[in-house]
């Protein structure tokens, strides 16, 4: 199969990254419990935002900004699921 | 002016030679954590350095029993305070090993809560780095790392692993939990190695 370059990704992720990030609902891969963000507990400092399993503790994810940039890592958790935004697709 | 005397807290328009760039002193001690303080008996802790070849363990007994230094140091944080002439008690990473045989250049400290962070060896020998167990006189508290933390004044506080628990010999640098998720691999404050 043929493949295209990461413009594609255009279309598709601008859905995906418009949806309410508490509303989503992800599972931990410590643990498997599968929850929404809303429900994990967040350890916010000045030095960064660690996002942990409410159920077992496990890094699920972590937001690192800087005066002009900022760095987010899907460290624990698996797929991410959304409610889609539009009917269309 | 040409000298700054110790203990010196006015406001000058000249900047402070001992403040690495884009650093603001303060005189608190602010927390950063990346989640829960751990709450960690010293009966139940315990520091071991993990090599090629095996490992060697401490108890606290162990532990207060090696040769202990004191530490007079300034201290940087990536987050823009620095504090000056900060007294710390500890034990040399230097002491600990002579303990230790390794062929490996690369160190992971491990800290109880799972926290980790990357240090070349040789910025851990030489007297450059400690496990501190007191700060201005008193014990370690757990908010700041104890019962014991990693003390590596050169580098970036986050280097300094708090609630430290034993270092891991490793033959490539490879990133702690700040550095893969932005933060310089290296971390030296002087050259502003904060992040990526
Ligand atoms: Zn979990």
């Amino acid at each position: 199969m043929e493949h295209v370059d990461g413009n594609a990704l255009a279309g598709p992720l601008a859905e995906f990254f418009s949806f309410d990030v508490t509303m989503a609902v992800a599972k931990c891969e410590g643990c498997g419990s599968i929850a929404e963000l809303a429900r994990a507990m967040v350890y916010a400092s000045d030095a960064g935002t660690v996002v942990r399993c409410g159920s077992c503790g496990q890094v699920l994810m972590t937001l690192v900004e800087s005066e002009d940039r900022a760095w987010i890592r899907f460290t624990g958790m698996g797929a991410i699921e959304v409610a889609r935004t539009s009917a269309a697709g | 002016m040409s000298f700054i005397t110790r203990g010196f807290s006015g406001r000058s328009r000249e900047r402070d030679e001992r403040l690495p760039p884009g650093q603001t002193l303060v005189h608190d001690f602010p927390v950063l954590s990346a989640g829960p303080t751990p709450d960690i008996d010293t009966a139940d802790w315990e520091f071991t350095i993990r090599t090629e070849s095996g490992s060697q363990s401490w108890n606290w007994d162990e532990f207060m029993a090696l040769e202990i230094d004191e530490v007079s140091t300034d201290i940087h944080c990536v987050t823009h305070w620095s504090k000056l002439g900060t007294s710390w008690r500890g034990v040399s990473i230097d002491t600990l090993f002579e303990h230790v045989e390794t062929g490996y250049d690369y160190v992971m400290a491990h800290s109880y809560g799972g926290y980790t962070t990357n240090v070349p060896l040789d910025e851990l020998r030489g007297g450059k780095a400690w496990v501190a167990f007191e700060f201005d006189g008193e014990p370690l508290e757990p908010e700041h790392g104890g019962p014991a933390r990693l003390l590596v004044p050169h580098l970036y506080f986050w280097k300094s692993a708090k609630w430290v628990r034993g270092l891991e010999m490793m033959p490539t640098d490879e990133p702690g939990f700040w550095e893969q998720n932005g933060y310089h691999l290296h971390g030296d404050p002087w050259k502003e190695e904060r992040y990526w």
